[in-house]
């Protein structure tokens, strides 16, 4: 093996200024992060400052690879990769097992009952307010804004309860299988959805009115790392920082899966209404807005879902693909989540790649924060809503 | 909207016969096999060409065919104005692989290009910042590899617990 | 309050002392109950309850047993820091906020100096504050404390501006500097037959003047919506990044002393001081003492009604507002004030 000691990129400096006056200016390169409390997890910006405006921001990632793809590839059955599924984007493992399972499913060609499609859809939609909620929360707690943060964390806990009483676990869940679920939900989780359905409602209200309008908030994010469309398609960024740059894109609709065709949905755009399309402000509106229409989606499949239905149908014995390799998305909380996976016929995958849409949308950072100061940089990336655990994986 | 057949067609068209090859698998969609060196040139065309539009690359995953001591990079495109989909591959062999870069062209390729270089020790040209990105810079070895055997310490330190 | 010392204290020294020391204990003793409050506060606006079990009774003895940890901590000091100024600036903090309270009267009966240039001492001795909070930034030897030291000195600085005009502003109307004075002033008569006399009530160019005063002296205390210097999800801690244990207490200290001692110098300026509400009655040196805590009290809970409400503004729109906004209208509401005097 050769001994690769590849440097990163000089950080050049711009030589001392003199100011006239016997006094020198010169750029400040600082590190922001591992250890930061603003960077959601261990993310590292190497920023190059002039004054407190941002001149240069190189992301350093890593810190939490936990080789997900290496581990799939040993793994001796394809059903043991759910749970590290689950650890790639913790704040939304719904999502990403539904994403794993139905690439999954594809490959194999089973087709599930409709109970499981129906539950699956409120789950993974659930998990979607969830982990809006959070990304709303930590948002305004990096603009300084502490109380709206606990505020979504008691609705979060409601969602989390109704996990909890499913699948027994609040965070990492492993309930949706390859081929059906883990189990089959309990008897009042119907009610219990619906009710949080309706108490939740006027909550999102409460939220408008403590956070998205306050003036300080609003003088915080409009303008601010201004992401515009053709620089967002380009650097292939996704979910919902995609939508507030004002592109009609939401994979749910364009590109359906499951059975997202059967539901009555608005795709929420940024319309640049405090500022300019594609600031932070805009992509925040778009996670509040969505709650409101994965309620709808909520409410209309607790409407439909049928009574009978074995979740263990169609959970096939042995997982045993046919050789042949797959690419499939889905819609993360977080955008647009791939698997590439490649089955050589045996009953270990020979390669699971995962397209997770963190990485992709970080990878924009340094294109919108040159020119912004420290106090944005924190709005910045807490706007396209990463989480490190994904990124990394 | 063209299927994978018919871009095959205009792609050969523009390049010869040589340049491209359809492979089809009874199971999953076909795609198609691209020389290494003539990749960015088919990239910027299947981006830029009317009725192609490629402007968004979905995933760009780096594979390591161990029997056959090869190496591949899959791309992932769609264009989400003409709404197709189409998978190339390039496959180079283990011990000379390299192939330009598409970061000019996706920018999305940048980042998944120095996870694919990290990974599996593809090199490509032309890339503006060939770092690892998810390993330390001084690491040994790339991970993803079949063949890969762990290194015993790292900055002193034993990896192997 | 000396005299009275005087009958049962023996020697002249000892007077002094305790003389002295009595603002030191209001300010332990409210630290300790504004710590344990600003959490109660906190928690009742999110939908929790705060500290619950230490000490028994809604977690009263939670801030003491902070206190009792925090002076167990090691003593860190970095290993490239300047080890004196490092050390000391804590202690010049909370002598600079300490020292202050000297010109504040507490009640009709306590004053710690009589001095007639009270207000004026005041604003001077505070300005301290922000040397302390550079040289701590700066001996940090860190590149965030010294980004919050820098922003803490042009935030003080600025907003001592509007702090002292619209001071002034009360001055016109009284025409002396001693806050007792000023406080005895506001004593007694009454406007409209039942509005104590107090300095708000005297004009409506007076509210604005208190509004203005009070928005000056949040960022003063570096307080939500200002708490730039160590605003914590940007700066990691600011200043304060590289302090632990009880210097870092001293900090935390100086920042609650700081917010009384803009409050009681609100309460003396505007509402009044140690005058009861009431006119004549419930009136007293130890009702006054109490009257001027319970009016300081209810600004300082203002000021963390305001924390867990706001975001916090960013420090370029911090400057916006203090010169484009607060220093013009602080000048106009000066010279209104001034007419109002003249022609009333």
């Amino acid at each position: 093996m050769t001994n690769v000691k590849e440097k990163g990129p000089e950080v050049t400096l711009t030589p001392p200024r003199d100011t006239g006056k016997g006094l020198k200016t010169q750029e400040m390169v600082i590190n922001m992060g591992p250890q930061h409390p603003s960077t959601h997890g261990v993310l590292r910006m190497e920023l190059t400052l002039d004054g407190e405006i941002v001149t240069n921001a190189i992301p350093h990632i890593g810190y939490l690879h936990r080789c997900f793809e290496k581990h799939s590839e040993a793994m001796n059955d394809y059903a043991k990769v759910i749970p590290y599924v689950d650890r790639m984007d913790y704040v939304a493992a719904m999502n990403n097992e539904l994403g794993y399972a139905i690439a999954m499913e594809r490959l194999m060609d089973i087709r599930v009952n409709d109970r499981v499609e129906y539950i699956r859809i409120i789950m993974s939609e659930l998990q979607r307010i969830a982990s809006h909620l959070l990304a709303i929360g930590t948002f305004g707690l990096d603009i300084g804004a502490f109380t709206p943060f606990l505020y979504c964390f008691i609705e979060r806990e409601k969602v989390l309860d109704i996990f909890e009483k499913a699948s027994g676990a609040r965070l990492l869940y492993n309930y949706i299988w390859i081929g059906g679920l883990m189990n089959d939900v309990p008897a009042d989780f119907k009610s219990d959805t619906a009710e949080f359905v309706k108490s939740f409602r006027p909550k999102i209200k409460e939220l408008n009115d403590l956070l998205s309008m306050n003036k300080i908030f609003i003088d915080r994010t409009a303008n601010i790392g201004v992401l515009p469309e053709k620089v967002a398609i380009n650097y292939g960024v996704s979910g919902p920082s995609l939508r507030g740059s004002g592109v009609h894109w939401d994979l749910r609709r364009d590109d359906p899966y499951s059975i997202y065709d059967r539901f009555d949905f608005d795709v929420i755009v940024g319309k640049g209404e405090m500022g300019t399309l594609g600031d932070c402000w805009d992509r925040y509106i778009v996670r509040v807005r969505e709650m409101e229409e994965s309620l709808k989606i909520i409410e209309q499949a607790l409407d439909q879902m049928p009574e009978e239905g074995d979740v263990h149908e169609a959970v096939p014995k042995k997982i045993r693909p046919p050789a042949g390799e797959i690419y499939c998305r889905t819609e993360t909380p977080r955008g647009e989540l791939g698997y590439y996976i490649i089955s050589d016929k045996s009953t270990s995958p020979f390669r699971v790649k995962a397209r997770a849409p963190s990485f992709v949308n970080l990878s924009v950072l340094p294109a919108i924060s040159i020119g912004a100061m420290v106090a944005d940089m924190v709005a910045i990336i807490g706007s396209i809503d990463i989480v490190l655990g994904e990124v990394d994986r | 909207m063209k299927t994978t057949e018919e871009l095959h067609q205009i792609l050969s068209g523009q390049f010869g016969e040589e340049a491209c090859e359809l492979k089809a698998d009874e199971k999953v969609a076909p795609w198609i096999i691209v020389k290494p060196d003539l990749i960015r040139d088919i990239a910027k065309y299947l981006r830029d060409e009317k009725g192609l539009r490629f402007d968004s690359l979905m995933c760009l995953s780096g594979v390591h065919y161990q029997k056959e001591n090869e190496l591949g990079v899959t791309y992932h495109l769609y264009s989400t104005t003409e709404k197709h989909k189409l998978t190339l591959k390039v496959i180079m062999p283990e011990d000379d692989a390299h192939l330009p870069t598409v970061e000019q062209i996706w920018k999305t390729a940048d980042w998944h290009e120095r996870e694919a270089y990290d990974m599996f020790g593809i090199r490509f040209d032309g890339h503006p910042d060939p770092r690892r990105i998810l390993c330390p810079d001084d690491w040994e070895g790339y991970p993803l590899r079949k063949d890969y055997q762990v290194q015993e310490f790292y900055r002193g330190m034993k990896v192997e617990y | 309050m000396q005299q009275f010392l005087e009958s049962f204290l023996p020697a002249g020294p000892l007077v002094v002392f305790v003389f002295s020391i009595i603002p030191l204990m209001i300010i332990l003793v409210y630290a300790l109950f504004a710590i344990w409050l600003e959490r109660k506060v906190a928690g009742h606006m999110q939908d929790r309850l705060g500290p619950m079990r230490t000490g028994g009774w809604h977690g009263w003895a939670q801030t003491i047993a902070d206190l009792v940890k925090m002076i167990q901590k090691e003593d860190i000091v970095p290993a490239k820091a300047d080890r004196f100024l490092f050390k000391m600036a804590p202690f010049i903090a909370f002598a600079a906020s300490y020292a202050a309270f000297v010109a504040i009267p507490f009640s009709s009966g306590y004053i710690g100096s009589m001095i007639d240039v009270g207000v004026f001492y005041i604003v001077a001795i505070t300005s301290l504050l922000s040397v302390s909070i550079i040289m701590a930034g700066w001996a940090s030897n860190n590149k965030w404390s010294l980004l919050g030291a820098m922003r803490t000195a042009a935030q003080t600085v600025s907003y001592e501006i509007p702090t002292v005009v619209t001071i002034l502003s009360v001055i016109i109307v009284t025409g002396t500097l001693n806050l007792m004075e000023i406080t005895e002033l506001q004593s007694g008569n009454t406007f409209l037959g039942f509005l104590p006399g107090w300095l708000i009530f005297h004009s409506p160019f007076m509210v604005i003047a208190f509004v203005l005063f009070f928005i000056a002296t949040l960022a003063e205390a570096h307080r939500v919506p200002f708490d730039l210097p160590e605003s914590e999800s940007e700066l990691v801690g600011g200043y304060q990044t590289e302090y632990s244990g009880m210097r870092w207490g001293l900090f935390m200290l100086t920042e609650y002393a700081d917010m009384l001692l803009l409050s009681l110098l609100g309460a003396a300026l505007f509402f009044g001081g140690w005058n009861s509400p009431f006119g004549s009655y419930l009136d007293g040196p130890l009702w006054g003492a109490f009257w001027m805590l319970l009016k300081g009290m209810i600004l300082v809970f203002v000021m963390m009604w305001l924390r867990w409400t706001l975001p916090r503004l960013r420090v370029d729109q911090l400057m916006n507002l203090c010169w484009k906004y607060l220093i013009p209208l602080s000048f106009v509401n000066l010279v209104l004030i001034a007419l109002w005097e003249m022609i009333f």
